[in-house]
């Protein structure tokens, strides 16, 4: 089957990069997953999306030489020289079971579902993990705070890698809290749409029926005519 | 600093250049008949010898892409002997795929009393949905309507669409909305509560509702965080994809065979419906395209069902996206919003100018792009030799005001900033990629088939879009249809007494390839694409 195209190098302009401890010789430009397919991988675990939506990839890796530990997705991060690398496909992080209708969206549940909520230390080893450079320190002293609405605008771009939660020395599953949030926020305290409302009303009450069922009977260049004379509302 | 080398900067001195000029001028969009024009010279499907007309099945005859037909035409991995007697695990309602389509359906099976088993091929939610970001389509606001947004649909489709189909699709539409909100999903809204609504390629009215650019992901973690807190009702198998249906004595579909993708041990799973939800295929890369598709779409639905006889349709056509990354190499194929055009950035080419109106069906935008590199040759070459062409992202801050694409594109403006490109200073370099699988499995509007027991929704099947989807269609698509599913599968659940399971299909399967001496030398489903380097 045609694959992923994999550049054409010569031996020379090969990196080192270690999997896991071992060695292997890679073209510098590939990101960290394409490179463990090229050393000869077949990913099960640790892919998903390959486009960075899913958080399958969370991916730990240091640089020879530099004590500090870095993270990121492979399918979005490019290898170095003498990168060493493991990937962290899954992470037991604790979550709660409740019922979205039955939830008030308030502080106080915030607290009965996740208590530990309250134990953040404020250290930011989550923030530094995250690889979609989410403050996950700040929404997590919103959820503090019992502040339910920035807690889920701050944490919307999260893909729940799970990263943050291997850092956390509180034992936080800060992903798990976040989703409880935004949950809340959209049900209940985010502004109603009237307009949406009201149109189901319509469709409840058969106003398009008849429409519906006259288009449904045209054909094919009736169906054109109408096409071609839609107004098209500007931009 | 650039992320560009210096021969694209030069390029994109030009672009900058004709800014002030184009933030005056709209190109024309194209008539239907120079739409069906550049269609037939450039578009991909329209290239006959990379076509294939399947030998054997209900659908013998049918053309689709020559690696479609190559697995649809497989064998399957095991044999009509397998042990049925000891299933693992018995259910009302099985439903085979963890993407959008198939959470929805859990969900709505689960409320209809069913007991719900999902296999999914790797972690529930590694799918399509989830790197869906431009948005849902609803005709929710006054000036629009499930009327209009019928006939944008169908005409999208070249009038091809199953018109029942595309009925349930406009029609459900609100309903969609309203039950994803009460869900807690968190739409892009004004602070009067109006959502905020754009235009998407062949729309005429604006009804693209979004969740910033991570729309798909937003409706797929909210639907699965609620699949999780119904673990009573419905039990979730991760790594475990099908491989093949079972069928009973009275050719109903009785469940089905799931492999453990780490052990390979296979085990049946017992069902009195299944809701077959596995999405599409881009991973087979049709003619050589690079796809924006995730790691386990490769069509695997489309196989399983014709292998028991449910027809096939419109698998002849395939959607190329437009704007699909084609630089930096490391994300070449990844998919460019429809967003980034729908908030006014233009398409451009090699020399500054305008040259196809930016929101044309995805088609003919495609072809378009196609046609200015290969024939007017005035696209941009990248260092590796990927042609493409210019989206003057910046315009987007000029007409929509500084900030809006750190608001309203976040994913996107992170995606090209890990290669230090500043989408909001310079414009991206796209090209068309392998998006969609426009036909599938065919289907009634209450996703029932030719085969009882077997249930159909979301992108593995056929005929809500006819021969082209329109942007925002397809999370609508999912959800919609995959509500129907779960409710019609539970009913139809209800209502039955199993036969004796059997894997007859299998066998009549391999005599008819045998007979027609159809032979692709390979056994399907699939499951995963093949990326390690062969040496
Ligand atoms: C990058 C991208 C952007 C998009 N943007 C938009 C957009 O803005 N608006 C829009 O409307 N649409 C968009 N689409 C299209 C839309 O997201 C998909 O068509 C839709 O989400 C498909 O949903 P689904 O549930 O049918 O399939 P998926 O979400 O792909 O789910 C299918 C699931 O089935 C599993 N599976 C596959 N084979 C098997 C098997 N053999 N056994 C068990 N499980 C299996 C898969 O692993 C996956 O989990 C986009 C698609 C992509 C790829
Ligand atoms: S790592 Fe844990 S304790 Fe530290 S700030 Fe983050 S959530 Fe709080
Ligand atoms: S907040 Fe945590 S789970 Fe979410 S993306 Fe960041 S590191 Fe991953
Ligand atoms: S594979 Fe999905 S984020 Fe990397």
């Amino acid at each position: 089957m045609e694959t992923e195209k994999q550049p054409e190098v010569t031996d020379a302009e090969l990196i080192p990069i270690y999997i896991m401890g071992k060695q292997y010789m890679v073209p510098p430009t590939l990101t960290i997953m394409k490179a463990i397919e090229y050393a000869g991988y077949t990913l099960i675990r640790g892919v998903g999306c390959r486009g960075g939506f899913c958080g399958a990839c969370g991916t730990a890796y240091r640089i020879l030489g530099d004590p500090k530990l870095y993270f990121g997705l492979a399918c979005q991060t490019v290898v170095q020289p003498d990168m060493y690398l493991a990937q962290i496909p899954f992470f037991p992080a604790q979550r709660t079971r409740y019922d979205i209708r039955q939830l008030e969206p308030i502080a106080a549940t915030l607290f009965t579902t996740y208590p530990e909520v309250l134990r953040c230390l404020g250290c930011g080893a989550c923030t530094k993990a995250c690889p979609q450079e989410i403050d996950v320190r700040t929404y997590m002293a919103a959820g503090m705070r019992g502040d339910i609405a920035r807690m889920a605008d701050l944490s919307f771009d999260c893909i729940m890698c799970g990263l943050c939660a291997a850092r956390c020395p509180a034992e936080e599953a800060q992903y798990n809290i976040a989703i409880l949030a935004r949950r809340l926020y959209g049900r209940y305290l985010a502004p109603r749409s009237e307009h949406l409302l009201e149109r189901l009303d319509e469709i409840e009450a058969g106003q398009f029926d008849a429409q519906m069922a006259e288009l449904k009977s045209l054909d094919k260049d009736a169906l054109t005519e109408r096409y071609k004379a839609r107004d098209i509302e500007p931009k | 600093m650039s992320g560009y080398p210096p021969e694209m900067q030069e390029s994109i001195r030009m672009v900058e250049s004709t800014r002030p000029r184009r933030i005056r001028e709209s190109f024309p969009a194209m008539s239907l008949e120079e739409r069906g024009a550049i269609l037939k010279a450039f578009h991909p499907d329209y290239k006959d010898e990379t076509f294939h007309a399947i030998r054997v099945g209900v659908s013998k005859g049918q053309r689709m892409p020559i690696e479609l037909a190559r697995v649809v035409e497989g064998r399957p991995h095991i044999g009509p002997d397998f042990n049925l007697s000891d299933p693992m695990i018995e259910t009302d309602v099985l439903v085979v795929g963890g993407g959008g389509a198939g959470a929805s359906a859990a969900l709505l099976a689960q409320e209809q009393g069913a007991k719900v088993v999902v296999a999914t091929k790797l972690r529930f939610g590694d799918a399509n949905t989830m790197m869906a970001q431009g948005g849902i389509q609803a005709a929710d606001r006054p000036e629009d309507s499930p009327p209009i947004h019928y006939l944008d649909v169908i005409g999208g489709g070249h009038f091809t669409n199953a018109p029942d189909l595309v009925e349930a699709l406009v029609v459900d539409a609100p309903v969609v909305i309203k039950w994803l909100e009460d869900l807690g999903m968190m739409f892009d809204k004004a602070p009067d509560g109006m959502m905020m609504e754009e235009h998407g390629g062949g729309t005429s009215r604006k009804r693209m509702h979004s969740a910033r650019d991570y729309t798909g992901a937003e409706i797929m973690r909210t639907l699965r965080d609620e699949v999780r807190n119904r673990e009573d009702d419905i039990t979730v198998i991760e790594f475990a994809p099908v491989i093949e249906l079972v069928m009973d004595d009275q050719g109903r579909v009785v469940g089905a065979i799931v492999m453990n993708l780490e052990t390979k041990v296979h085990r049946f799973i017992k069902a009195k419906a299944v809701v077959l939800a596995t999405g599409g295929g881009g991973r087979l890369h049709y003619q050589g395209f690079p796809t924006t598709n995730h790691h386990g779409a490769t069509a695997d639905g489309v196989v399983l069902a014709y292998r028991v006889g449910a027809p096939l349709g419109y698998l002849e056509s395939m959607q190329y996206h437009p704007t699909g990354a084609a630089f930096p190499e490391q994300i070449v194929g990844l998919l460019v919003t429809e967003k980034v055009r729908g908030l006014g950035a233009q398409p451009i080419n090699r020399e500054g100018a305008q040259f196809v109106y930016p929101l044309e069906p995805r088609d003919v935008e495609a072809a378009a792009f196609i046609r200015e590199c290969r024939e007017r040759e005035m696209g941009i070459v990248t260092p590796t030799g990927q042609p493409g062409v210019w989206l003057d992202s910046p315009m987007i801050e000029i007409i929509q005001g500084p900030g809006t694409i750190q608001r309203a594109l976040p994913a996107m403006a992170r995606q090209f900033g890990r290669f230090e490109i500043d989408i909001a200073q310079e414009p991206m370099l796209v090209y068309p990629t392998l998006h969609y699988q426009n036909g599938g499995v065919r289907l009634r509007a209450d996703t029932s088939t030719e085969v009882p027991g077997l249930f159909i929704a979301g992108e593995v099947s056929g005929g809500v879009h006819g021969h082209n989807r329109l942007m925002g269609n397809s999370l609508l698509e999912i959800t919609v249809f995959g509500r129907r599913a779960g409710r019609s599968a539970a009913t139809y659940a209800q209502q039955i007494t199993l036969g004796t399971p059997n894997l007859a299909h299998v066998e009549a399967w391999n005599r008819e390839l045998e007979e027609a001496g159809v032979d692709t030398g390979v056994v399907s489903p699939i499951l995963l694409p093949d990326y390690t380097r062969h040496v």
